[in-house]
Parts: structure tokens; sequence; C-alpha cells
């Protein structure tokens, strides 16, 4: 066990491909669906039982931009940052949550590893600008009021649930 | 499981059609991506459950046995794309062709009491435009002018119902392939029909089979680009969701002439419907014995799997996407060897997109005279293309090859948003440049849009108001091409960037004369020494609008200033010595970052100001400037 990763299900989405290398990419795919993103250890393992060299592994990973090599939160919020919601200030939100979280320079995930900041090209929503995404769930209309309230409340439910 | 044999599978087929004929009453609900969003599963289930609440019987398979069911059933399915995705979410019922738009949960027991069982049309749900309402789909002036060819069946079918497909000749063409055709003659149609690749390049498809064809025996695939990454452009994405056996049945047709037995179907990963419902389509056709060993009991067989993309925009070059296949890094590689000598796994390989294999089964079934009397000489079929941006109906539509932009942007589109003057079109994305008004009445094709440095590309066609500045049009294209560059040639990865950086300068008001010059001498630079093709027409949006609004150019680089952009980067202040205190620009703000008094100098409160300049134009007295 390391993060959380089972090298047991790791081992058996790799088996499940027949260990083929040319399933590479599919299997990374699997393993981030599950752990939502792909750790050394993951790498190395899959270098191992695919015989091909770490080097091979990491620089598939890291040509596509799908895959994450840093852990990720619980909770993954991306703010819009397209042409409309960055007109009706998606800015002050990102730079809310930043120091609500206390994330500093490149870091994009809160120290407790509860949550995720990214930002989006656009979703699609520009009538319910600005837009905020929490796990892909939909937010409208926020301000960075509401976006630490809703934060506070998540905090909240999980502390509750664990 | 027995195995299928050519007359079940005509006994198939004549079935589903006669219960496609025996369904009276049908209700089809959109279940395109674009309509998901906008909640039409739920309005399925609620309308099913409330259907069968009052006692209606709801079909979901069209060999759903009919006769079964108690009293009243209706038939109702979840369709491919309409295409008219700014209306959704969409409803349509049959037998009267009636279209339902922007359709609510609270719509459902009107719809099911009036419409459903009643017959009777609700007035308030229909399209309406210029005070005229629409009640059926095809009256609508969006369907009217269009020819569907390749999307016919996108909206009319359960893409996940193999027997609605067969109901509508599905899989006749591959039957007459296999048995009644050599490969030679295959080759031979589709060369005679004058289909070319619509990815892009606009190679003529049936030389490209012809060519695997002829490669000495032995290991050959037959791939499916499904990769397509342009913003704006979701024509594959329709296909792929709304008619998945289409793009099956056009792959088994290649594979018979071109002697494969193994196909890959590659789909970016941003499109996890399309990957969903082809898979399904994939396990039905193998249940049916139409994909596997031995098919239809003869010795052809054919194995086709999907592959997701991982997000790499350069994975719909040809030999960057088998990379990918074969679990590589995703980067192009020098041509020749051509991918039908040297593809998948160094095979020789046919490699279209998803848009003409869905035209080769028509073109066998039809015949190559029938591809041929549509379209324009040289580029024959018709043409999907994605509709967006300042735009009155953005949408999916299909049209003859040679129409003109005229008729696609007013005719189909209803002209542009909010009544304001049309500037210039994008066709074919990051790959492609812009036209202008000078082009409306230009009949489309490959050759005539080649002619002009842009390209129908795959197909996407973005339209841009008189507010639009074209040169922030042209750093967001070369923004785009610079991070998807994949890093491999000097000319893209080094070149763009540069481009990037000057571009962005100029945007910024900090640009030289010198730096137009040096645009157009990189852009011609990356053009001819780039690998691919992603770097070959990385410039094209540069070039394009650089010849056709170098006077936008001019604004941000000897004005410094762009009535059109909010490209200013520095802080606007309102000068108190010249402020008269008119209160225009403040009117002007859509901010409200105008503050002041009447008669008295004005203040801008830079916190809220966005830069947008619109207080710049409206001062008489020029007392607004940059700090």
């Amino acid at each position: 066990m390391s993060n959380g990763i089972s090298m047991e299900r790791v081992d058996q989405i790799i088996d499940s491909y027949g260990s083929k290398r040319h399933h590479l990419i599919a299997i990374m795919q699997d393993i981030q669906a599950e752990y939502k993103y792909l750790s050394p250890e993951v790498l190395e393992r899959i270098a191992e039982k695919l015989h091909i060299g770490v080097a091979k592994v990491y620089s598939v990973a890291t040509f596509y931009e799908n895959f994450s090599l840093e852990a990720k939160g619980k909770y993954i919020i991306k703010v819009c940052d397209g042409t409309a919601c960055h007109v009706r200030k998606s800015q002050p939100i990102y730079n809310a949550i930043r120091e609500y979280l206390n994330l500093e320079g490149k870091q994009k995930t809160s120290a407790n590893g509860l949550f995720t900041l990214e930002t989006v090209a656009c979703l699609g929503a520009c009538g319910l600008a600005p837009v905020v995404t929490i796990n892909d769930q939909v937010h409208s209309k926020m301000t960075p009021e509401s976006m630490i309230d809703l934060l506070k409340q998540l905090e909240k439910e999980d502390a509750a649930n664990e | 499981m027995s195995k299928m044999t050519r007359e079940m599978l005509n006994a198939r087929r004549i079935q589903a059609k006669m219960a496609a004929d025996a369904h009276t009453r049908t209700v089809l609900i959109c279940a395109g991506t674009g309509c998901i969003a906008g909640g039409s599963l739920k309005i399925y289930d609620y309308l099913k459950t409330e259907c069968e609440k009052r006692g209606i019987s709801v079909l979901v398979n069209l060999m759903d046995d009919e006769t079964q069911c108690a009293g009243h059933a209706i038939n109702m399915k979840k369709s491919g794309c309409h295409g008219f995705c700014e209306m959704g979410p969409l409803l349509q019922i049959e037998p009267e062709g009636y279209l339902y738009t922007h359709v609510k949960i609270e719509d459902c027991d009107e719809i099911i009491e009036k419409t459903i069982i009643g017959g009777e049309v609700i007035e308030r749900l229909l399209y309406t435009l210029d005070g005229v309402s629409y009640a059926k789909h095809n009256d609508i002036p969006f369907y009217r002018q269009q020819h569907r060819v390749v999307l016919e069946n996108c909206g009319t079918t359960d893409a996940e119902d193999m027997d609605e497909y067969l109901a509508k000749d599905g899989y006749a063409a591959f039957e007459k392939a296999l048995f009644e055709m050599t490969d030679e003659q295959i080759c031979r149609e589709i060369m005679d029909s004058g289909l070319r690749g619509r990815g892009g390049g606009g190679f003529p498809a049936g030389r490209k089979w012809d060519s695997v064809r002829k490669q000495p025996k032995g290991k050959k695939y037959v791939v499916c680009n499904g990769d397509e990454g342009d913003p704006g452009a979701f024509m594959d994405r329709s296909i792929m969701e709304g008619n998945p056996h289409s793009v099956i049945e056009g792959m088994l047709i290649a594979a018979c002439a071109a002697g494969s037995d193994e196909g890959y179907i590659y789909v970016r990963a941003e499109y996890p419907l399309a990957v969903t419902r082809l898979k399904i389509a994939i396990a039905k056709a193998e249940e049916a014995g139409l994909l596997g060993d031995n098919i239809l009991g003869t010795d052809f067989s054919f194995h086709l799997h999907v592959n997701r993309g991982a997000g790499a925009f350069v994975c719909g070059e040809g030999s960057a996407l088998t990379a990918s296949i074969e679990g590589k890094r995703g980067m192009p590689r020098v041509k020749p060897p051509r991918t039908v000598e040297h593809g998948l796994w160094a095979q020789p390989t046919v490699l279209n997109n998803v848009e003409t294999f869905s035209a080769v089964p028509l073109i066998v079934r039809k015949g190559a005279a029938w591809f041929r009397s549509i379209g324009t000489e040289n580029s024959p079929g018709t043409k999907a293309f994605a509709l967006t941006g300042n735009v009155v109906n953005t949408g999916l539509i299909e049209v003859p090859m040679g129409t003109t932009l005229r008729e696609v942007i007013f005719d189909i589109g209803g002209g542009i948003k909010d009544g304001k003057k049309f500037k210039a079109v994008q066709i074919g994305g990051p790959s492609g440049g812009c036209l202008t008004e000078e082009h409306l009445d230009l009949p489309m094709d490959f050759d005539s849009l080649k002619k002009l440095g842009a390209m129908i590309g795959s197909g996407g066609l973005v339209v841009m108001d008189e507010d639009t500045c074209m040169v922030e049009v042209a750093r967001f294209f070369m923004h785009f091409t610079q991070n998807e560059s994949c890093g491999k040639c000097v000319p893209c990865r080094e070149g763009t960037r540069r481009m990037l950086e000057i571009l962005e300068r100029i945007v910024a008001n900090e640009g030289t004369l010198e730096d137009l010059d040096l645009l157009e001498e990189l852009s011609a630079t990356i053009t001819e020494t780039a690998l691919c093709g992603l770097g070959q027409s990385a410039c094209k949006p540069v070039q394009s609008t650089l010849k056709y609004f170098r006077n936008e150019y001019l604004a941000h680089v000897v004005d410094k200033h762009c009535p059109h952009c909010n490209g200013r980067k520095k802080e606007l202040q309102i000068d108190p010595t010249l402020c008269k205190g008119c209160g225009k620009c403040k009117r002007q703000c859509p901010m409200e970052a105008i503050e002041g008094q009447i008669r008295m100098p004005h203040t801008i409160d830079t916190t809220k100001c966005i830069k947008c300049g619109a207080c710049w134009g409206s001062c008489p007295f020029g007392a607004i400037r940059e700090e």
C-alpha cells in the first residue's frame, strides 16, 4: 500500500490486458480512473510487468495531457476561465480558493489532500457564468463568498463521514 | 450461439423492417452530448414512467413484440444527435414529425396527454422564427436546406439497437461487397465515386484502399480516425454516437477491399459517450456474427477494437495516431514511407476518418454514380459541418459539397446573432484559414478552399461578427497549436512559440511594424519545414488574417488601440484636467467601474475595470488614457 493505491489492484488491471505493451495507455487510463493519478510506484510496477523501461512508461505518461503524476484531492475543483466567466470575474473566485486553501506557487492540492484546484478553458455553460465544477458537478453564478461557504460545507460533510 | 448466415441476416432484416413499419407512434428523445447536458435522459425516464402509469406500454427496442402488450403501445427511443443543439433538449414525435424544442420535465405531462395520446400539437414547444412557428421538423429552415446523407440516421434511430440499423438496409452494402464484389471491384467503385477523405487532406479514399490492396499479402490493418480535436468541431462525435454501425460497416467493406482482418477505431478521450456507443455496437455486431471469424459463413474474418486517446491533438495526424495505438508517445514520423505501406505496426494500413467510413456503405449500396450526382465534379458527395460562433442556429449540418458559405451561414445558420454584421468565418479549425465577406458566394469544396489558403479540414465553421478582433483570433489559434505541438521537430516546437510571443505582444499593443514582417517570414519557414500537417498548417490562421485583416494588426501596432478587443494590458485612467464629466463613458462601461458626478471629473475603479476600452471609444474629449 502506498497513498491508498493497492498494488494488487494495479496488477489486476495490467493482467486484464494480458500484460501486453501496446495496452500501456489503456492500462494507465484504467489505473488513473481508479486512483486519479499515477504514482512513481505505479509507473515502476507497470514497467516491470510489461518488461519495458521505466523511462519509456514515464515518457508516455508525460506526453498525454490526461495523465497526472501528482496525487489529487478528494474534491477536484475546476474554475472556468473561459471568456464569459473571465469577464464575470472568475479570477477573484480562483484567488479566493487559493488563499483559503493556502496554496502557494505551483501547488494545486491542499495540504490535507482534500481539494485540488484547477482551471478549465470553457465548460460551455456561459449562461450560468461564472461556473465552478466540483467533481464534475456544476455550480453556477458563483462569488468568492459563496465559493468559500461551499468549501466549508464540504469540509464539514467530509469530517462527518470520517 | 449459432453462426449467422447470409439468409439469416436477410430474414432478420426483413423482420426488423416489418417491425419498423408496424410501429405507429414513436417518440424520439435526443441523447446526443448536447441534449444530455440539458437533461434529456431525465425527460426520457420521466416520460417512460408516466406513460406506463397511464397504461401505455412503452417499447424500447424495435423488435419488442407489440402484440404481447395489453392495449395502447408506443415506441420510445433515445436517438443520436439531431444537430440542432442550440434548441435542445429536442423531442420528435412520429408519425406526425413534430419537433419540440427546449423541452423541460414540466412539459412532459402535457406532451403525453395532448400529443402522445391525442396526436395534437403543442404550439409553445415548437420552433419559431420571425413569428412563424414550425410544427414539423422537415419544414424548419435549418433542416429544409440541408442534404442529410451520412447524418440521415442520426436523430432518427436508436444507436444502441442494431435492428434499427438493419431495418434501414444496414449491412446490406457489406453483404454486397462480401458476396458479390471482388476486392478490386470494391476499390474501383470507391475510386469511381470520387470519395475524398473527410478528415482534412481530401485524399481520394479509393486510391488509398487500392494501394493497400496491392501490397504483398500479409497482415494489414484498417484504422478509423475518431480523434476529432479541433475546437468547435463535433461532426465525427455525432456520427459515432448516433450511427456507430455505419462506421463499422464502412470499415468492414474497407477490410474486404484491402485484405485486412483487424481494425482499430481511435476515439479521443473527451468523447466517452462515443466510446460507449461504439463498444455496444461492436458487441452487437459480434453477437450477430458480423464481426469475428468466418463472417457470414465465409473465410473472411475481421476483429475490431476501440482505443481511447489520452488528450493529444497531434494524434489526429496519421503516423502519430498509429504510434499511439501501439502504446507509444503520439509523435508523427517522417514520410515516406506512407501509411498505406508502413502504418500500424509497420504493416500496410487503410486510415480514414469517421465521416469517410460512414459514407462508404451508402456508396456501395447506391452506386458511385449516385454519389457523383451530389456535390461538385472534383469533390462529390456531401460534407458535415459544425456551425458555431456568433451565428443564430449553432449545430451540426450536412450539405452537398459546393454549397456556398452564404447558404450555410445565412440560410441554414439563420445569419449573425443579435443582428450584427458578418465579419469572417474560420474554416478547418486551427489548421485552416479565415474567409471574409468577399468569399461568401464561393462554392466550398476541397480545391476552391485550398486555392484561398484555407481548407475544409474536418469541417468546423466558427462564425465571427463585426465585434471580433481578428488578431486575437489568430493569437487564440496559435496558442492552441503551440500548446499541442508535440515537440519533435524544431520548426514547430520553437517556431510556434516565437509566433505566439509576437502575437501576444501585438495584442497587448506593444508590437512593431517589423513584427508583422517577422510573422510572415516565420509562417513561410514553418509551413515549409515542419514535419507533419499540424506544423505545416499551424500558420494558416496568422497568414490569412494578415492577408484579409491587416488593418486590424495595424490598429494594434500603429494606433495602439483596437476598437474590438480588450487586449490592453495597462491600466486605464481618466485625466481629470480633460474630463468634462459628461457621463458618456459611465454609460458605456459594462462593469459599472466608472464613478463620478455629472460635470465633475469621473474616475475608473481599476479593481472593477476589465480594460475593454468601451469608455475609450466613447470619450469625446480624449480624456481616457493608458497608464
